[in-house]
């Protein structure tokens, strides 16, 4: 920040300060909460769409159904998978429990491992992979 | 021991009006409470809706006409938007020094906000109702 003169030392910055697994899980938890806020628009315009008619619904649902869509959507529930199981942690945080340092940080590294095995059960089990689809959830026989 | 000190506040503080809104106690509360409805919220709306994408648009409808899909969607993204409101006000409270720009940053995403939950309930409606 340019306009900063205080010559008093400043809290610790990203930038010169050792990465640790509950500072990464604190940044993440702040990324993929943006992440999903940008989410939610393609929800609201599914919806939309949904409402005003096919014309609109069809395209919506080709883009979401391109390469570039499934990447998106596949970030999306990646985002919300670690945003939603870094939250319960951050409730139990908030009530006290699970704050020193060594439950902190294995507790941070297994958020982050039920986020990715959430995200990508999520897409296996719904049959949102190609060729993948173990419940029958698409409805092929 | 002299007297404890009543205000930490500087004169030039006070004459600023920053610090406390006094609103610090409520937004952490309702944040949290969102969140605690969003735990059960956003994991049937995942698997609700991949289930309705299936169908195409016709699916798509019939899932949102029913009553307790209907009722559902709106609590859950209303939460969601109200709970990331909360969050993006943070964000741009944390980030951002400038006075105007964080004003017209914070009003932004209130009204982006209430923009996607008006679209939202309109189309909710007009399915579920029609």
């Amino acid at each position: 920040m340019s306009s900063w003169t205080d010559k008093r030392p400043m809290s610790p910055h990203t930038t010169i300060w050792k990465w640790h697994l509950t500072m990464a899980s604190s940044i993440l938890h702040r990324v993929t909460g943006v992440g999903n806020y940008i989410g939610i628009f393609l929800v609201v315009a599914w919806l939309f769409a949904t409402a005003v008619g096919p014309d609109y619904y069809e395209p919506l649902s080709g883009l979401i159904g391109s390469i570039w869509g499934q990447l998106i959507l596949f970030g999306f529930t990646l985002s919300v998978s670690y945003h939603a199981i870094n939250g319960v942690r951050h409730l139990f945080m908030d009530a006290g429990m699970a704050l020193n340092p060594k439950t902190g940080s294995f507790l941070s590294g297994l958020v982050l491992v039920l986020a990715v095995a959430m995200a990508v059960a999520v897409w296996l089990l719904s049959g949102l992979v190609p060729g993948v689809d173990p419940l029958n959830m698409t409805g092929a026989v | 021991m002299s007297k404890p000190q009543q205000n930490f506040r500087t004169p030039l503080g006070k004459v600023r009006g920053l610090g406390s809104a006094k609103h610090g106690a409520g937004h952490f509360i309702t944040q949290r409470v969102s969140a605690v409805a969003l735990i059960f919220l956003v994991p049937w709306f995942l698997i609700s809706l991949i289930g309705a994408v299936r169908g195409g648009y016709d699916g798509a409808l019939a899932w949102v006409a029913d009553p307790i899909n209907a009722v559902l969607i709106l609590l859950a993204v209303g939460a969601s938007l109200y709970h990331m409101r909360l969050g993006m006000q943070v964000v741009v409270e944390d980030y951002i020094a400038k006075h105007s720009t964080k004003a017209v940053l914070l009003m932004l995403n209130t009204f982006v906000c209430i923009v996607l939950f008006a679209a939202t309930a309109y189309a909710v409606l007009k399915i579920a109702i029609a």
